[in-house]
């Protein structure tokens, strides 16, 4: 019995001395840290992308907490509302940004663009592109290894067995980790537009218009019929390489009919009118069944 | 003409395979499997086919449903990790517990970590040891080797039991520490056990695999010229137990047996030569080799000589394993032009 | 017992198969096109235009910088357009097209075979006039030869080793050089120790040469005693600048620092021939030998040949592509680069053509490490390859960097003695591409 009560009250000095040890350690190094920090690391989605430009979400939380105003900030996963949540917490006002989502710039799919050499080496997208130019003809094209599939931490991107190419899904959430992780720089983000409809042109090649037709069947070749058929000034000609900009195309769709490589995407558009479609002509129409194909596997 | 293959250099490749090392090290294994045979008979076989086959089967029931992957078990190192558990356990261990012991081989030392290459321990000295702690009185009473025993051997003897009970008896180590801890001359104590020759050749009592220590090194000696393994670890190790027991033995011959017992009994051969050079579970560079290897050494004879075993290799080998990563990262190989330490 | 490096090296089967195939010459294409750049270092400009007529040995690209070379026209007739064209690299790279008509050379050029023992140019003269002529490491990594030559201020250089070692499999064009052109090799060596302002040399030649180097210590006799050859084990890379320097002087090259720190400087057969004949006989590098070797090939053989002439002009010189091909390797097998198009270019860095068979041009399935050390062994350089290789998988490159992932020659040895089949230079230079633009943007900022 004595044992017992002896050994209780030992082990209990023990524990109240370490306990008081600890607490004055406690004290003495505490480091303070603004407690809005957790609370606006309470309201973001904890997802830890690094799609803001920070290491994660609590980096992104001392950030907004030590910026002067929210301008420069954003969580793309979380969106406005995620961004209002935070601005109220902090006392600060913040504008509604559009939404984004992420579009593959590349539609050579093994049928359009031939393959010329088997790539026998580490499968991932960056040590086929450190290599050389990759396993077809076009130089600026998917290599299909998926990289853009691996770091995606939303499940947003997969490859599409049949054409190669990568397929983004609603998941997306522009957080653009496949957009640093591509090495040949295919995937752009661009607003989600209105009813999610989006038009864009699904190539990035760079070369002149024969070496790029001869590469790649639906390349964008540079001809320029896009840009003349534009009322908006939205489409612009680099480098033999036309490229819409989504703040000024009014999503009319002129310019996805003339292309005569079919290099123009629109997506998420209900069917032309049969009426229309008798207008143009008999490729376009084949062009259009294409491309709302590709509309039900990228839904 | 179809395409081109395109991969970077080097487009030249040497002939070695996993496979090929592993089925090198099976190969320099066998002798000693034939002469265990020799000595305890048909136990030695059971034991050992059913080491092997059960280590093959589990790993292969792992990969396939737990992992879900495609089992490559034919690569040889299950095979190798059955054939070693069974060279650490007596040749008439009853067959449930070989069969645990290679479940624990497999499922907890290898396959809970990865897989091939991935395990920090060796997978077979775990089983042995789990046996050796769940199992001590059947891990422990060896049979003794007699020459006669595979050709002797009758399938249904008339008392079963006395085949097995009459022959048990201790390993040598095992009677040296008994002797030692009673007061008794480590000189009288050698009458007892075999000797040296016979220890050398393999006439001893012993697990199954590590009783000819002349075997084991031929089958090191192979190794070493396949290039499977290299020469540090098993020299190094065997250079300290020589260098620790010499010391002692030149202190007090009375108290302590001579450098050669400590090199030809118990499991050091084997151990030192098969277990430490494990490739995943020892380190990379050659200094740090010699490190590991002399950790072996000297663990191995702090046990065998203070501590409560009698033998102390197998537990020697894991807790060297646990500093691998560390002499790793202490130990790198020297860079070509680096600056002269200052 | 022969000098060697001391840690490391693998031995691949040798299949020196063109080896006693005396040298011939390639004819001239019907049309060149010439890569803009064929050297490590600055971009060039072009000097020429469309529809200019050239004549061989007239410069048509000029060095834009200190590391940079010129580039002559290999052929004369019409430039006919500069545009781009898939060279060894894989990418398609800037070029120079000239369509042929007949072969007109420059009056200054010295075209007969005569030997000229004389050296007139003093050391200064000699590396501008390198310069001039467009010369470049021949050995494959084409550095410009004057930057090589000039030596920084604060450093010396006490002894010039010409690289004859050739220890990748297959190729022979180094071997029939030394055999063929022993005389002009040994005053090149003379230009290149007044260039340095040594007067000590050495020739390292791998033992599996035993000809070479009898017919080099018959011809050095005649000229000079400051020449040494010296005979070295057979050992892959025993051609490695680094293990070349650590072989013959026992000096060690510092980590991250060039020969001339060590006080070496290290220069290939075929430049040192170069050199020659751009000091003694003013010919701008517009020719080189390549190996065309393979185990299918019907007539491997070792042929001069034009720089610009597409790679297809030499396989059929050596009976043309065979029915099995899988592979096509600018170079030699551990260090060339595959090629994925035949109608590329052969350059001022080709030193052969080695066509592999398809069953020996496929990778072995990737196992998992079984960290049996054999890649540790053989790294000449001391470094851990399965590390550096775990470590560009996981993309962690101050750690890369901490490794010495920088201090890599590439040589493959790592890759070629894997059990596991695994991709470790892959990975390695994948690591050093992404090190090295680390590396640039620290120091940029």
């Amino acid at each position: 019995m004595n044992i017992i009560v002896l050994s209780v009250i030992v082990l209990g000095v023990i524990g109240l001395f370490s306990g008081l040890i600890l607490f004055f350690i406690a004290q003495k190094f505490k480091v303070y840290e603004d407690p809005k920090i957790d609370e606006v690391e309470a309201v973001l989605p904890a997802a830890n992308c690094g799609g803001c430009g920070y290491a994660g979400c609590r980096n992104f939380a001392e950030a907004c907490v030590k910026a002067e105003n929210l301008d420069s900030l954003n969580c793309p996963v979380g969106g406005n509302k995620t961004m209002q949540k935070v601005a109220v917490i902090l006392g600060k006002t913040v504008e509604a940004k559009d939404p984004q989502i992420a579009v593959i710039r590349c539609n050579g799919t093994p049928e359009f663009r031939k393959r010329t050499n088997i790539y026998d080496g580490a499968t991932t997208c960056a040590m086929e592109s450190a290599l050389y130019g990759g396993h077809t003809d076009c130089q600026y094209g998917c290599l299909g290894h998926g990289d853009c599939v691996v770091v995606c931490k939303f499940d947003a991107i997969e490859m599409d067995p049949v054409t190669m190419l990568p397929v983004v899904n609603d998941k997306c959430t522009a957080c653009g980790a496949c957009v640093k992780a591509c090495p040949k720089n295919i995937i752009e983000l661009r607003p989600k537009g209105k009813k999610d409809r989006r038009i864009f042109v699904s190539c990035v090649n760079k070369d002149k218009g024969g070496t790029a037709k001869k590469s790649c069947q639906v390349a964008c070749i540079g001809c320029k019929a896009c840009f003349n058929v534009c009322k908006y000034d939205a489409i612009t000609i680099d480098n033999f390489l036309a490229y819409i900009d989504p703040h000024k195309c009014k999503l009319c769709r002129a310019c996805v009919t003339v292309c005569p490589t079919n290099a123009i995407w629109e997506l998420n558009f209900p069917p032309r009118k049969i009426k229309e479609e008798s207008e143009t002509n008999k490729e376009a129409a084949v062009a259009d069944e294409n491309k709302n194909k590709n509309d039900e596997t990228l839904q | 003409m179809d395409n081109l293959i395109i991969s970077q250099s080097p487009h030249l490749h040497a002939k070695d395979s996993v496979k090929k090392l592993m089925y090198a090290v099976i190969i320099a294994l066998l002798p000693s499997l034939v002469l265990s045979i020799y000595f305890y008979g048909i136990g030695a076989i059971v034991v050992t086919a059913f080491a092997v086959i059960s280590a093959v089967a589990f790993e292969w029931l792992i990969v396939k449903y737990l992992l879900k992957k495609e089992p490559s078990i034919w690569d040889g190192s299950a095979i190798i990790t059955g054939l070693l558990l069974a060279f650490n356990v007596p040749s008439n261990l009853p067959i449930w517990i070989i069969i645990i012991g290679a479940l624990v081989a497999i499922g907890i030392g290898k396959m809970s970590f990865g897989g091939l290459g991935q395990n920090p321990f060796n997978p077979a000295l775990v089983g042995r040891v789990f046996l050796l702690i769940s199992f001590p009185v059947q891990m422990t009473s060896w049979p003794l080797p007699i020459k006669s025993r595979l050709i002797n051997w009758h399938f249904f003897p008339s008392d079963p039991k006395a085949l097995i009970d009459g022959y048990t008896g201790a390993t040598s180590l095992g009677i040296m520490k008994e002797g030692l801890k009673n007061q008794e001359v480590a000189s009288s104590i050698m009458e007892k056990i075999p000797s040296h020759m016979q220890m050398f050749y393999g006439e001893m009592g012993g697990s199954l695999g590590e009783i000819s220590a002349l075997l084991l090194i031929l089958g090191g000696l192979y190794m070493i010229y396949r290039k499977v393994i290299s020469w540090h670890i098993p020299v190094s190790t065997i250079v300290t137990v020589l260098l620790f027991s010499g010391v002692l033995w030149l202190i007090n011959p009375q108290t302590n047996a001579d450098p050669l017992f400590h090199l030809l009994t118990g499991g050091l051969m084997l151990g030192a030569i098969f277990m430490a050079t494990d490739y995943a579970t020892s380190p990379m560079s050659n200094k740090g080799k010699l490190i590991f290897g002399a950790g072996i050494g000297i663990l191995t004879m702090l046990i065998r000589v203070w501590g409560a075993y009698p033998e102390g290799v197998s537990f020697a080998i894991l807790i060297m394993n646990a500093f691998v990563p560390l002499i790793n990262k202490g130990f790198k190989p020297k860079l070509f032009g680096a600056k002269k330490s200052k | 017992m022969l000098k060697t490096f001391p840690k490391g090296g693998v031995h691949p089967p040798e299949n020196k198969l063109s080896a006693d195939k005396p040298t011939k010459i390639l004819g001239i294409p019907e049309e060149v096109a010439i890569p803009l750049q064929q050297h490590l270092g600055a971009p060039n400009k072009v000097i020429v235009d469309k529809k200019n007529k050239v004549k061989v040995g007239q410069k048509i690209v000029e060095a834009s910088g200190f590391v940079s070379a010129n580039v002559h026209s290999s052929v004369s007739g019409t430039v006919t357009k500069i545009d781009e064209i898939i060279d060894a690299s894989g990418y398609k790279k800037p070029a120079v097209f000239i369509k042929v008509e007949g072969d007109e050379w420059e009056e200054s050029i010295d075209r007969s075979k005569d030997i000229i023992k004389d050296i007139k140019l003093s050391g200064e003269e000699i590396i501008k006039k390198a310069a001039e002529m467009g010369i470049v490491g021949l050995g494959g990594a084409t550095f410009p030869t004057h930057v090589k030559l000039s030596v920084p201020k604060g450093s010396k250089c006490e002894f010039l080793i010409i690289n004859g070692v050739e220890c990748e499999p297959y190729l022979t064009s180094d071997h029939r050089l030394m055999l063929e052109n022993a005389d002009e090799l040994i005053i090149g060596t003379q230009i290149l120790m007044k260039a340095l302002n040594v007067n000590k040399a050495f020739i390292g030649v791998e033992n599996n040469k035993q000809d070479a180097i009898e017919h080099l210590n018959n011809i050095v006799k005649k000229y000079t005693n400051d020449i040494e050859i010296v005979p070295l084990k057979v050992q892959y890379p025993q051609g490695g600048e680094k293990q070349l320097i650590k072989a013959v002087t026992g000096r060690e090259v510092p980590s991250g620092g060039l020969p001339i720190h060590a006080g070496v400087v290290v220069q290939n057969v075929g430049t040192t021939f170069a050199v020659y004949e751009a000091i003694q006989k003013n010919k701008p590098l517009i020719e080189r030998i390549a190996t065309i070797t393979g185990k299918s090939v019907k007539e491997p053989g070792n042929y001069w040949f034009r720089i610009g002439t597409p790679v297809n002009m030499i396989i059929e010189a050596a009976g043309g592509l065979p029915e099995d091909t899988g592979k096509v390797i600018s170079g030699g097998p551990m260090m060339g680069k595959a090629l994925n198009s035949l109608d590329a270019p052969m350059t001022k860095g080709t030193s052969g053509i080695l066509i592999m068979q398809i069953q020996e041009s496929k990778r072995g399935n990737i196992m998992p490490c079984i960290r049996c050390t054999k890649c540790v062994n053989v790294c000449p350089q001391g470094l851990e390859p399965y590390l550096l290789m775990n470590i560009a998988e996981k993309q962690i490159w101050e750690m890369a960097e901490k490794e010495h992932n920088m201090d890599c020659i590439e040589c493959g040895s790592c890759s070629f003695i894997c059990p596991s089949d695994r991709p470790l230079l892959d990975y390695i230079r994948f690591g050093k591409q992404k090190v090295a633009a680390m590396i640039r943007a620290r120091s940029s900022k």
